[in-house]
């Protein structure tokens, strides 16, 4: 059974309220977590990581790792940015080390995750991020296995 | 003094090797590779640079007619990079400058575009802006000198290239779309649409996420059952005027905050023929515009042993201390 799924969706009306919910919902994140942004073009993904690493106080400001697959920050957590939009198959990501990412000590924030969704630890967290009834409005929908 | 530059940061492995700001030679495997695989793939590039490595540096030797007695410093992209890539250049050219016996120069990444521009070049000089635009930077800089460079914006989310790459997709292109798109607009209209490049608060930072989002609605909106060639010459064609048109912009006003003689594109993007038109015709004719040749704008080892010569000429590298490849 799968009823031990706790969702929370979340209407935002712009950009800045999506980078503010992203700071709020960066709270309840703790080291060894794994979060799949899934999205499509334009929906905030970038943005809704902006926000995590706000609520981090990692430093930088996070660009989007799809040309460099995967950016680190550093701020309460290592944060590792990693975008699985350029990623031809599953190969490619054991060659990359993917494994190596995934431990107890840091935060992975995977934008396109859906992707590869197999290889995610079962336990990740799901943000799936739609677009809503006009063209700022965007729908977040945040899944948790308890 | 002869320098090899080994650059394994992202997609590209390169050997080059140069005769201070003379490029003796300057060998780029990616896509050589790649093709026959089809197209541009991580892994396969990350797995290539551990098997092609020392090919590339026997093939670079072979066609400079040199022996790696000759070489007298080495270097390598130390980052920013994927990090698996970056280790592979690293420790090859750090083994390497111990077998022979040379110094041991790493590079940052950044660094190796920005002085691009001196190689095989007299006519650069000093105070220049330089523009890197490629698939994963966009960014504007005061250079001065040597290692004596002032960023003054950056992208705040996406690199130009990628908009490009995305907005591609968009248009049912395949990665990487830079090129398909400059072709597709010149049989476009520039003046179809008017794509809005978001204004920001940074007076030389970029903005390139929001354009995309913006090609995206307007074709949900115009061509919901599909675009002719027709319909994509002209998406491509006002895209790339409003990308080129804020880069250019804002080129411009550091041009004439700095008062600078000279003016450098490099990165991938800089290979595109209507941005350097562009360019060319907003510049005014008393500053200089260097654009690299094409083999040079793209990831490469030359630029890195060239950055490499300047830092350790200059003793940057030993102030730099950097022991390590790092990401980003």
């Amino acid at each position: 059974m799968n009823s031990a799924v706790q969702t929370e969706i979340f209407i935002s009306r712009s950009p800045e309220e999506t980078l503010e919910f992203a700071k709020q919902f960066s709270q309840s994140l703790k080291a060894g977590d794994i979060v799949a942004l899934i999205g499509n073009l334009g929906s905030g993904k970038t943005i809704f990581v902006k926000g995590i690493c706000n609520g981090l106080n990692a430093g930088q400001n996070p660009l989007s790792p799809t040309f460099s697959i995967i950016n680190e920050y550093i701020g309460k957590y290592t944060i590792y940015h990693i975008d699985f939009y350029r990623i031809k198959d599953k190969e490619e990501l054991y060659d990359i080390g993917y494994e190596d990412y995934f431990n107890d000590e840091s935060i992975c924030l995977i934008e396109w995750a859906d992707m590869f969704i197999e290889i995610l630890p079962e336990d990740h967290i799901e943000v799936k991020i739609e677009f809503g009834s006009d063209d700022l409005e965007r729908v977040i929908t945040i899944q948790r296995k308890k | 003094m002869i320098v090899l530059g080994i650059e394994t940061s992202c997609d590209e492995t390169s050997v080059g090797i140069i005769d201070d700001n003379k490029i003796l030679v300057n060998e780029i495997f990616s896509q050589k590779i790649h093709s026959q695989f089809g197209g541009v793939v991580p892994e396969l590039a990350s797995r290539a640079h551990l098997q092609k490595i020392l090919l590339i540096l026997k093939d670079a030797l072979k066609n400079a007619n040199l022996t790696l007695n000759d070489i007298n410093l080495v270097c390598s992209t130390a980052g920013p990079g994927l990090i698996g890539a970056l280790i592979v250049g690293y420790c090859f050219g750090s083994g390497l400058s111990l077998a022979i016996n040379r110094h041991f120069v790493p590079v940052n990444h950044i660094d190796g575009h920005i002085y691009s521009v001196f190689l095989n070049n007299e006519e650069i000089e000093f105070p220049y802006i330089a523009l890197l635009v490629s698939g994963g930077n966009t960014a504007l800089y005061f250079i001065e000198g040597f290692y004596k460079a002032t960023l003054l914006g950056t992208t705040l989310d996406d690199a130009a290239g990628e908009a490009f790459d995305k907005v591609g997709k968009l248009l049912g292109l395949k990665y990487p779309a830079g090129a398909a798109i400059e072709s597709l607009a010149k049989n476009g209209d520039e003046n179809y649409h008017s794509f809005p490049v978001a204004v920001i608060q940074g007076k030389y930072d970029f903005s390139f996420s929001g354009i995309k989002t913006s090609v995206l609605r307007f074709i949900q909106r115009n061509f919901p059952d599909g675009m002719s060639e027709i319909d994509k010459a002209n998406i491509s064609a006002s895209f790339q005027k409003a990308v080129i048109e804020a880069l250019l912009l804002k080129t411009l006003s550091a041009v004439n905050e700095f008062k600078v003689k000279h003016v450098a594109i490099v990165g991938g993007v800089a290979s595109n023929k209507y941005l350097q038109k562009k360019f060319c015709d907003s510049i005014s004719t008393n500053i200089k515009l260097h654009v690299p040749e094409p083999s040079l704008c793209t990831d490469n080892g030359a630029m890195i042993a060239f950055a490499g010569l300047k830092s350790f000429e200059t003793n940057y590298y030993s102030k730099a201390k950097i022991t390590h490849p790092f990401p980003n």
